[in-house]
């Protein structure tokens, strides 16, 4: 359900030496992208434990994304490597769940892509806020 | 009815106990009724004689309990495996949970156990393998790997929408009482400190606050054990409100078949766990839908 002047909280994993300084680029750039991208600097996307993604959920975040170097140019040479398959998983079992899949995406970002990660950052926040808030990993508990 | 008689599992444990090559013995011990069997440790042979209890009730499977058994002792502990469990077997020595030296595993075959109602379990009724993959000696004739229709259930889950997906995991997950039995059982769930007894999570205890705690838990615990599982279906056995807790591992286990090559936990000691590995090429997290059902 779309309420008037809704928008969706999106939590934003990125890697320190790729989609972090992407995202500088982009803010050094003047490019636009949501404010409701909430970014969290990991020290590799491999950092993401699949219970961070879960927590977001539960602590009211509609959307989670997680942005990590292009696979073959990770920092620590293998680390999104594990993400990948960790993830693929994770994202499989949330499906099979009932939660929407759109909700969740992995996106490589490299430190020259400003502007990808912007135009992510855009579309990841568009797709979420048609699907609405996120009533189904939601903990009420956490509401404020 | 177990093709192998107790007295057999007996005679052998009696001769081992007595000539000194183990000192603990592993077994379904006797309880109030036929269905009340409690995995035990025997002792001495009059205890063994006279409580230990093998038919089809016998469903424990005692992989994880080598872990704790094998550190209190300096001689061998003598554990009785039916097919399933010697893949946890192998599974925890491929993550050095105990010494080897200091099991003396005896296969003995299983011809399917049943719940207290008398029912045959869903493991059984969907056996995977009658191979035993791991023992020093055998009892009774070894079987093979069997073709088995463990996934059908996964399959038809796939095939709904992922409303009435949520609607079927959340009639089953609002079922959990969180009694951790489904953990404590468990033999990939070995962690000496687990993320679940933290008293500052605010998720320790029972008495589920909402829903979406349940299935958190339930989450977190399946992908904790991915790559791992051995699919020895402990979990749905021991759950009091029937949870088929099973389909959820087997998803990740589908998945990984899927994905990343056709993988068994446990099937040799040393394996790599596909989720600890990684390839050139592997699947990307946006393409594991492509030829699903997209509008689901």
């Amino acid at each position: 359900m779309q309420v008037e002047g809704y928008k969706p909280l999106i939590v934003a994993f990125c890697c320190n030496w790729c989609s972090y300084a992407g995202a500088d680029l982009a803010g050094n750039n003047r490019l636009a992208y949501p404010a409701d991208v909430k970014i969290i600097r990991v020290p590799c996307s491999c950092r993401v434990n699949p219970m961070f993604v879960l927590r977001a959920f539960q602590r009211g975040a509609d959307g989670v994304i997680l942005c990590g170097c292009h696979p073959g140019d990770c920092h620590y040479t293998s680390g999104n490597f594990y993400t990948r398959r960790r993830m693929a998983m994770l994202f499989s079992m949330l499906d099979y769940l009932g939660i929407e899949r759109e909700r969740t995406r992995v996106e490589w970002v490299s430190a020259a892509e400003g502007a990808k990660f912007a135009a992510t950052m855009n579309d990841f926040a568009q797709t979420v806020a048609k699907l609405g808030e996120n009533k189904r990993l939601e903990d009420l508990r956490c509401k404020q | 009815m177990q093709t192998v008689t107790r007295d057999a599992l007996i005679d052998r444990a009696v001769s081992l106990l007595s000539d000194g090559t183990v000192d603990t013995v592993l077994g379904w011990r006797k309880g109030l009724f036929d269905y009340d069997v409690t995995p035990s440790t025997f002792k001495t042979v009059e205890d063994l004689r006279e409580n230990l209890q093998w038919d089809d009730h016998c469903g424990a499977n005692f992989s994880k309990y080598l872990i704790a058994q094998t550190k209190k002792t300096e001689s061998k502990v003598l554990v009785f495996l039916k097919p399933c469990d010697t893949y946890s077997f192998n599974q925890l020595l491929t993550e050095h949970r105990f010494d080897r030296e200091k099991a003396y595993a005896i296969g003995i075959p299983c011809d399917g156990m049943v719940d207290a109602e008398g029912n045959m379990l869903e493991r059984c009724v969907n056996c995977k393998s009658k191979k035993h993959v791991a023992y020093d000696e055998l009892i009774g004739e070894d079987g093979e790997v069997l073709e088995s229709g463990r996934f059908d259930e996964v399959k038809w889950l796939e095939s709904l929408t992922a409303d009435e997906r949520f609607k079927f995991w959340q009639d089953q997950l609002s079922k959990c009482i969180r009694c951790n039995a489904c953990r404590d059982v468990c033999p990939a769930c070995t962690c000496e400190k687990c993320v679940f007894d933290n008293p500052k999570s605010g998720i320790e205890n029972k008495a589920p606050a909402s829903s979406f705690e349940e299935q958190n838990f339930h989450i977190i615990r399946a992908f904790h054990v991915a790559g791992r599982c051995t699919d020895c279906g402990e979990c749905s056995r021991v759950c009091p409100q029937h949870i088929p807790l099973h389909l959820l591992n087997r998803k990740h286990i589908s998945d990984i078949n899927k994905f990343y090559g056709e993988y068994q936990a446990g099937a040799e000691v040393g394996q790599r766990a596909p989720l600890v590995n990684h390839a050139d090429g592997d699947v990307e997290p946006y393409e594991i839908f492509d030829g699903g059902d997209v509008n689901a």
